[in-house]
């Protein structure tokens, strides 16, 4: 019987429309997965489910009756509890406490500790793991054990329906077969599990239907979880949306001059023996998953993280290690992941913000020269595109399209050597990405060296003269650009998280490439 | 750098829209209005003494000291932080200048002293705020504890009277006809106006406190200049100090007392915002005077310090509560 059906959900934020028609059933006593791409609209759609984002459009039905999700506390009642993929217990109380968070047994007020830590003890003995005590404060226990106190508290909401998004991405092995286990438990009795992963494989082993989702729009629905994987992988990459990427007949790649060397760049845990270069007026792209160590190897090299091992140099000189003021004094500049927690100064002027690293050049004996900044500033944004091309408004009331380029302007006036790109189009719409594509190409031509990291491998493969492509911190493939596809790149990339993907898959990859 | 080409020629180039600090400026002249509306009632009930020339100069005297205090103190906050130790290390200061072996140096020492006591205060606090890792709260606060107790050793609890007569002649006169603690008053705040608003220092004042990390990924050495920020924070208590013991004529571990609380509150009804990033000097200023003008109203009238402590608490809480109405935060959402 069908629990859950959610038809043509759509939720727009401003610049960007996130979901844009997602069609989603779930039936009762199963493992229904959802698939896609970074960015395609997964975690929207959880918090839509979790009642914690209103859709703007779409109708959900629950047992076949209209409803609605207006509040988590709602989802909840209703029967819908979410494990976020980042875990949201509180680290400083006991298990109990966390697994009865918001609806403690209470009597005139007081709480009831005993009750409490029977509910729990109970739970967690249904998990498997009674040897969890309910009174250990949950921030000392493994990263498996608060995912099992995560799922104890949806199974103390009595849900119907649990939405775990890649809850076996801090897993080991062993615990990954205990999750299933606890997961078939569930469904058979009747409970269904939304279950969203990168790994196919696991997919293969508990799911038992398939939603891919692609640019906020569900492109296949109710697929069997034994569809192949290239066939899954097709579903995932082909582009519902075309988004032009702009020609370049003749390449700007100045092979003559190398400006950007990395060498052996190591930070333990996040990337190995990481090497590369970027020559004048090159692009080069990184593709890889989310947690594969790309951004973390932009800041390195940026200086905001300083690496165990390796150099970074700048036309041939190496960069003092760990340190932004030396990087940007080297010439290298950042448009950050995120672009609002740290890339921009919401409360300051598009100027103000434009010319926040190129200070000390605006600017005599310590004083701002106001009317050159505003002079260069409005040049700049003009260069750019950027509407409405006024310095002095609040860069809060830019679109997200138009922040990023004022990002970009600030490493332009700057008149920086290298450009390291994170997640530039994050957030920003059709439109406003093709002329971002359009300044990103300009700037090569003009010489710079541009380090792109994208989650859209198609973004990568259209932008890029050569592709690296990063798994689990370290670089899996390094080729040119015209020598990938799409769906090459994928395989890559999920072959790689996909922990004993059939040889099938193997196979695809190198017939790809070749 | 080669040139880049504007992408679309045809489009016209924008029309500039007006300077978007309407929002600011709407609470600054809301401010200035209650400080008229407080001078009216002060002149509504002491006609005849409210409004002269000698009670607006005792009034801006008092007002010089937690004025300058204040002016460190809206830095200190824009920058994100906050300082709890202003008040000791008035008392700090002026204990340390007034002493017999500094007054024997003469008046230069002893002014030179208070200023580098208060700047080194505010430097220890920035260098264990932004190199220890201490967060501002509890860091100042030790700095209140340690600075109080310090001035209270170096002076044996007891009140130490300037006999400097240079010192008193100068501070406690007039210039152009105007006490030179006003003029005092006037330039400190003339002169953190132009730095917080005219240079680099106040550019990245504004953005380490509205964004710490996108102001350190943008180049900014956001350690270096936070311990700087504090250390202004203490030169200004240095200035303070000065100005205290110029009214008192003494120097004692009492000065100063509550002061923090005093910055703090100014600074708030002045709309800066306690979380970093926003704020004005002008309000900061009108703030001083709204707290100045109601003890003045209270004294003239003979009421208890009781009552007016009440009206200063509800006068924060209906200046924040203002400000709420007035400045609906812009908040993006984030999607995915």
């Amino acid at each position: 019987m069908t629990l859950l059906r959610m038809t043509g959900i759509g939720k727009s934020f401003p610049g960007v429309r996130a979901l844009d028609g997602v069609d989603l059933e779930v039936a009762e006593g199963e493992v229904h997965c959802l698939l896609g791409q970074n960015g395609a609209g997964k975690s929207t759609l959880i918090k839509v489910l979790a009642g914690a984002h209103q859709p703007d459009q779409g109708e959900i039905t629950w047992l076949g009756r209209p409803t609605t999700l207006p509040s988590p506390v709602a989802a909840l009642r209703l029967g819908v509890a979410t494990m976020y993929q980042e875990l949201d217990l509180v680290p400083g109380i006991s298990v109990a406490e966390n697994v009865l968070l918001g609806h403690e047994p209470s009597r005139f007020g007081f709480t009831g500790g005993r009750v409490a830590r029977q509910r729990a003890r109970a739970l967690m003995a249904r998990l498997g793991h009674p040897e969890i005590d309910p009174d250990r404060e949950v921030g000392t226990l493994s990263a498996a054990g608060q995912q099992l106190v995560s799922m104890a508290r949806a199974l103390a909401h009595d849900a119907r329906l649990i939405v775990m998004d890649e809850p076996t991405a801090a897993l080991a092995a062993d615990e990954v077969d205990n999750l299933f286990r606890i997961v078939a438990e569930l469904t058979a009795d009747g409970v269904a599990v939304l279950y969203i992963s990168h790994r196919l494989e696991e997919i293969r082993r508990i799911g038992s239907r398939v939603t891919v989702l692609k640019d906020g729009r569900t492109v296949a629905a109710g697929l069997p979880a034994d569809t192949p994987t290239s066939e899954l992988v097709d579903v995932m990459s082909g582009r519902a949306v075309d988004t032009v990427f702009p020609h370049r007949e003749v390449s700007t790649v100045d092979s003559s001059r190398e400006v950007l060397t990395v060498e052996g760049l190591t930070r333990e845990g996040e990337f190995r023996d990481v090497t590369f270069h970027v020559h004048a007026g090159e692009v080069l792209g990184i593709a890889g998953l989310v947690g594969a160590g790309r951004s973390e190897i932009l800041e390195t090299v940026f200086g905001a993280r300083k690496p165990q091992a390796g150099v970074v140099k700048v036309d041939g000189r190496p960069v003092k290690p760990g340190s932004v003021p030396a990087a940007v004094r080297a010439g290298i500049g950042l448009a950050p992941e995120e672009r609002k927690a740290q890339g921009l100064l919401l409360d300051l002027s598009v100027a103000h913000n434009v010319t926040l690293s190129s200070l000390p050049a605006y600017s005599t004996a310590g004083f701002v020269d106001r009317d050159r900044e505003l002079r260069d500033s409005r040049a700049t944004l003009e260069r750019l595109d950027l509407r409405p091309a006024d310095p002095r408004r609040l860069v809060s009331e830019f679109s997200g399209g138009n922040q990023q380029k004022a990002v970009v302007a600030r490493w332009l006036v700057r008149g920086c050597r290298v450009l390291l790109l994170d997640e530039p189009t994050r957030g920003v719409d059709v439109g406003a990405r093709a002329e971002l594509y359009r300044v990103i190409h300009e700037l090569a031509a003009a010489g710079v060296a541009v380090v792109l990291v994208s989650s859209e491998v198609a973004e990568v493969l259209g932008l890029a003269d050569r592709v690296l492509v990063l798994r689990d911190g370290e670089v899996v493939a390094d080729r040119p650009a015209g020598e990938l596809t799409e769906s090459a790149v994928l395989d890559i990339v999920l072959a790689g998280s996909a922990l004993t993907e059939s040889a099938a898959t193997q196979g695809a990859v190198t017939e790809e490439v070749k | 750098m080669t040139e880049l080409r504007v992408l679309d020629p045809k489009s016209a180039p924008p029309r500039e829209e007006p300077r978007r600090r309407r929002a600011l400026d709407l609470r600054l002249a809301g401010l200035l209005g209650v400080l008229v509306v407080l001078c009216a009632v002060g002149y509504a009930t002491r006609p005849d003494s409210f409004l002269t020339e000698a009670n607006i100069s005792t009034m801006l005297r008092l007002a010089a000291a937690i004025g300058v205090v204040s002016v460190g103190m809206t830095f200190v906050i824009i920058s994100g932080g906050i300082d709890l130790s202003v008040g000791s290390i008035v008392a700090l200061s002026s204990v340390w200048m007034t002493t017999v072996a500094t007054q024997s140096y003469g008046p230069v020492v002893m002014v030179l002293c208070a200023l580098l006591v208060g700047l080194a205060c505010g430097l220890v606090n920035g260098v264990l705020i932004s190199y220890g890792k201490i967060v501002p709260f509890i860091a100042t606060l030790a700095m209140y504890a340690s600075a109080k107790g310090l001035a209270e050793r170096l002076s044996g609890r007891r009140t130490q009277v300037v006999t400097e007569t240079g010192f008193t002649t100068f501070f406690r006169g007039d210039l152009l006809g105007v006490p030179v603690l006003i003029w005092l008053l006037a330039a400190v705040f003339a002169v953190g106006w132009v730095v917080l608003n005219r240079t680099t220092f106040g550019r990245r004042t504004f953005a380490v406190g509205g964004n710490a990390e996108a102001a350190r990924l943008a180049g900014i050495d956001v350690k270096r200049h936070t311990a700087l920020v504090y250390g202004i924070a203490g030169l200004c208590c240095g200035i303070a100090a000065l100005m205290v013991v110029a009214r008192t004529t003494s120097g004692a571990s009492t000065n100063g007392m509550f002061y923090e609380l005093d910055a703090i509150a100014a600074v708030v009804i002045g709309g800066t915002l306690l979380t970093g990033g926003r704020g004005s000097l002008i309000g900061t200023l009108i703030g001083v005077l709204i707290f100045t003008v109601v003890g003045n109203i209270f004294t003239q009238n003979n009421l208890d310090t009781d009552i007016q402590n009440i009206a200063k608490g509800v006068i924060i809480v209906a200046a924040v509560l203002l400000q709420r109405t007035t400045s609906a935060r812009r908040r993006g959402a984030r999607t995915t």
